[in-house]
């Protein structure tokens, strides 16, 4: 077995070594009769070939985004990383570390953390950002918590154009500690009255931008509007790249900014591992969920960072901790720092500006089809259209004709008869003119 | 002109080595790395774009001018990371024996399997027409998770060892709220990880501390005396963190069903039972399951990790969406509650399904031990704990006595009394030496607790060696060569860091007022 190095030998001895007769004699403290006598019911051990096979035909039985033009969008983006980010990534000191609890040998990954901190509020437009989260769905439900912990206050309130599994997890936080939740209904098209919801119960409005149809909005009314009656601002941002084009939440009145940082240096992977934003202001940091890198200095006087306010963590503070978090994302925080100090800020807006220009393009091409309507007047990378009949079947006919053509709204928000017709659209870099031809001639035919 | 035949010098002599100071303070291969926002420039980049064609913009009137985020070229962000990589400890650098954490070997054919463009190329929202082969995947390590957990069902989408807690307790509240038999309090033994009181406390549990007895494990009547009506479960690690099997786990489990109760088992230290009990025969209600500790999938410098959490079939029903149902050859997904026929999942914990690149590393993980190299894994992993553990019991203490532990073992701190050395002293002096500290200072009911994780993928050599060396540093204390060890390390990138400092006053951040000296 290739992983294994002790030989039989290696065992005979060092049982006899212990002082035990055989191998079974050390798990003794199992009752005898809930011992296994059998090898359980699975193949046995197979060779590096053997598995590339029988996995990779799994995997051949899945169409990757890069085999077809590819328009999928709502909280994960296909885009483009560069080379030296998995190669950086897979080297063994960043990969094979856990946790820094020694930080005289850690500092590799201290100092990215501190780095990536640096990034992710100078990114939201905010004073300080923890170590990372588990993804932005779950950073946002923390963020609700951390905002009842702020203002001692339950309800929250949230937009109806959040992204629906977001609002799923934290309505199921909510159900579960029993706190209240007002959550306004689907709105694609832009319509809602959100600052009519705040009152003094209120703990923390949430809001996305771009939202989950893909608009941009201004959050600063409803900034006012929250702190006006004491509750705080969430926002959330489930495309990162749209940060390099537009004003930050911190600009525009968020108390806590949460966001899906997999557009940065993370790949698709069928949903995870991602990488959770979470920034907030100075004032906010006690209660801030997650690991935190801080600055300090050895006992020599020279610069060096450590994890730090563990105070807050459940390794101390056990049932009184912020949150019960303890592993966070690593290594895709680490892809994320690298690709964003690749990027720089000019990469990072040039990149955001083709994103954009290659959406409205988009956009303009599919309102030239018969029946289509484009509903996202003002957007980054992602708008919604209405089809004439079920968005569900119109994405399965243009898997037909060979293009991945967006999430029909039916499927996040399977409850609502009057979004059958929506399917939110994204546009990256990584689409050419010739994608875009090939969308716009497929959903003619379709809808023909 | 004459030929230099001297030539260079190939002896050795003269260059006998000392501290001498350098100029740039680096020394040799550990070179001083200045942070990205010192080093970059924000009008550089290291990525090439076509210029985008010309477009109407549509941002809402909401562009943005400037971030402040430094640019790098290829060759600096190479130096960058390299140079920075050189101050981690790493498992592929050397033993790495930290208790409750299983830093195993990851296998590589794992890294390139997830990389897979049919795995790591696909969107968590392409039609599933498009996805049956991941589908397939998640469907196969269900499978085989419940195989050899014996268990009836599985939720798949928890992050990590924490979020499946969260899961299996959440599942069992649901249930006892769907029996109209709501309760309010959670029995978490001291031992347990302090995930186990925060995840109670999170779903608004009261916790109740239960005492480990003289061995270390928890008896069935301290269990007893705090189980009441208002008890929902207890959560127990089993093997617990003392590096002991629960011997009593079945008396425990029927008192607690008995109650009208449920076993959360914290399933942290699965790695060393696998293949050879099962959790379900042994009564447990929720296990979660660190994918990225008993299956191998790498720690990363602290994730991303993966927690699915396996369920007896009075829980299963309330296991969270998603999940993916089998049809045949054909694969679907449940993705929301409203279309879970016939259970009743508590809600959605996570946008998408789970970790799948964890999944597809776990899967050719398990793929390639099989059931017999899964059951020899955990016993290597047995054997060589209780190897370290003979070879230091005559030199170290151990809380509960010599007794035969299962994949780690645990000393406190008495053999150090008197010596003006203290575990942290101690574990520092194991860096100099070139291995990573053990787990210390938990569990928190032992004094100064060490705790030793030497996994199934060390050779003898290298316990051999790990075991020379910590019985020379316990010689050590006694020959009074005290700054060995509150010196330690002296060798390390970096002397003791000064935490305190850290988190009096919080500098999370680089910026350009406070950093300006840096700089310079």
């Amino acid at each position: 077995m290739r992983y294994l190095p002790l030989t039989d030998d290696d065992r005979r001895s060092m049982l006899a070594d212990i002082g035990v007769q055989n191998i079974d004699d050390l798990f003794a403290d199992i009752p005898e009769d809930m011992r296994l006598k059998e090898l359980i019911d699975l193949p046995r051990h197979a060779s590096e070939l053997e598995v590339e096979r029988q996995l990779g035909e799994m995997a051949a039985r899945n169409t990757p985004a890069s085999s077809a033009p590819f328009f999928v969008g709502c909280g994960a983006y296909k885009h483009h990383v560069p080379a030296s980010v998995d190669h950086l990534i897979q080297r063994s000191e960043f990969l094979t570390a856990y946790t820094p609890y020694q930080p005289e040998i850690s500092q590799g990954t201290l100092q990215y953390l501190f780095e990536f901190q640096t990034q992710v509020a100078l990114l939201t437009g905010m004073e300080v950002a923890n170590a990372s989260m588990y993804d932005g769905s779950t950073a946002c439900g923390e963020a609700v918590l951390m905002a009842q912990r702020l203002t001692r206050r339950s309800k929250a309130v949230l937009s109806g154009s959040l992204h629906p599994q977001y609002r799923d997890v934290v309505s199921m936080l909510s159900d579960l500690s029993e706190t209240s939740l007002e959550t306004l209904a689907a709105d694609p098209e832009g319509t809602e009255d959100i600052i009519a919801s705040i009152d003094d119960e209120t703990a923390c409005v949430v809001v996305q931008s771009p939202d989950v149809f893909g608009r941009v909005r201004d959050l600063s009314a409803v900034a006012a509007a929250a702190h006006e009656k004491g509750a705080l601002v969430i926002a959330v941002v489930t495309e990162v790249i749209s940060l390099g084009a537009l004003k930050p939440p911190g600009e525009m009145g968020a108390d806590i900014v949460v966001a899906e940082g997999q557009s940065i240096g993370v790949g698709l992977s069928f949903g995870g591992p991602y990488v959770g934003l979470l920034a907030t202001r100075q004032k906010y940091l006690r209660q801030m969920p997650g690991r935190v890198c801080g600055e300090t200095v050895d006992a020599n006087g020279k610069r060096g960072f450590v994890l730090t306010l563990s105070t807050r963590e459940q390794h101390i503070r056990r049932e009184k901790a912020t949150s019960n978090i303890c592993t966070n994302s690593g290594l895709c925080s680490l892809a994320f720092t690298i690709h964003l100090s690749l990027l720089g800020e000019a990469g990072l807006m040039k990149l955001a500006s083709i994103n954009h220009a290659n959406a409205v393009m988009l956009a303009d091409a599919l309102a030239g089809i018969k029946g289509v309507d484009v509903l996202t007047p003002s957007f980054f990378n992602e708008f919604t259209i209405r089809v004439p009949g079920r968005g569900v079947d119109v994405i399965e006919a243009l898997v037909d004709k060979g293009v991945l053509g967006g999430v029909p709204v039916a499927r996040l928000v399977p409850g609502e008869k009057n979004l059958q017709d929506f399917i939110i659209v994204a546009a990256t870099e990584v689409n050419t003119a010739e994608d875009r031809k090939a969308y716009v001639k497929a959903l003619t035919e379709v809808l023909s | 002109m004459s030929m230099n035949k001297a030539g260079r010098p190939t002896s050795a002599q003269g260059g006998q080595s000392s501290d001498h100071p350098t100029f740039t303070g680096n020394k040799a291969l550990q070179i001083e790395e200045p942070l990205i926002f010192e080093v970059g420039d924000v009008g550089k980049t290291g990525v090439d774009f076509p210029d985008p064609e010309p477009h109407e913009m549509r941002l809402g009137g909401l562009e943005r001018q400037k971030i402040g985020l430094p640019g790098l070229t290829e060759p600096e962000v190479m130096r960058h990371y390299v140079r920075i990589s050189q101050k981690n400890f790493a498992i592929d650098a050397g033993v790495y024996p930290l208790g409750s954490c299983t830093m195993k070997h990851n296998g590589r054919l794992n890294e390139k399997m997830a990389r897979l463009p049919g795995f790591g190329d696909v969107h968590p929202l392409q039609p599933e027409s498009t996805v049956q082969g991941a589908l397939e995947l998640i469907d196969t390590l269900a499978a085989w998770l419940l195989e050899m957990t014996g268990m009836a069902g599985v939720a798949m989408s928890p992050k990590a060892g924490a979020h499946g807690e969260f899961c299996g307790m959440a599942a069992i509240k649901s249930a006892q709220i769907a029996k109209g038999d709501a309760r309010t309090v959670v029995l978490v033994p001291e031992s347990a990880h302090g995930t186990n009181p925060a995840t109670a406390a999170l779903l608004g549990y009261k916790v109740r501390d239960i005492p480990a007895r003289e061995d270390g494990t928890v008896s069935p009547e301290a269990v007893k005396e705090a189980l009441d009506t208002d008890v929902a479960g207890i959560m127990l690690t089993n093997p617990n963190t003392c590096g002991l099997f629960e011997r009593d786990i079945v008396a425990i489990a029927d008192a607690v069903h008995e109650a009208g109760a449920y076993f959360y088992c914290d399933g942290a230290n699965f790695n060393a039972i696998v293949g050879k009990a099962k959790p379900g025969d042994l009564g447990v209600d929720c296990m979660h399951i660190n994918l990225h500790k008993t299956f191998s999938t790498p720690h990363g410098g602290g994730g991303p990790g993966s927690g699915p959490v396996v369920f007896s079939e009075a829980i299963a029903p309330y296991a969270p969406v998603p999940y993916v149902v089998r049809n045949g050859d054909a694969f679907s997904l449940v993705e929301s509650v409203e279309a879970a026929d016939g259970a009743h999942p508590f809600g959605r914990q996570t946008a998408f399904h789970g970790q799948m690149g964890m999944f597809v590393r776990a899967l050719s993980y398990m793929m390639s031990h099989g059931s017999d190299g899964m059951r020899q894994a955990s016993e290597d992993a047995v054997l060589n704990a209780n190897y370290i553990r003979a070879g230091l019991r005559d030199v170290m203490s151990q809380p509960f006595g010599d007794q035969v532990c299962m994949h780690e073992v645990l000393f406190d701190d008495s053999f150090l009394k008197d010596s003006g050395v203290t575990t942290l002293d101690f574990a520092k002096a194991m860096i100099d030496e070139g291995f990573h500290p053990m787990t210390m200072y938990f569990p928190l009911v032992v004094h100064g607790a060490m705790l030793i994780e030497p996994t199934e993928s060390e050779s003898k050599a290298a316990l051999d060696q790990f075991i020379a060396t910590l019985r020379d540093l316990v010689q050590g204390t006694k020959d009074g060569d005290l700054v060995r060890f509150t010196g330690a390390p002296h060798h390390a990138p970096m002397a003791r860091l000064d935490e305190t400092r850290a988190a009096r006053d919080p500098v999370l951040r680089w910026s350009p007022e406070a950093h300006a000296e840096a700089a310079e």
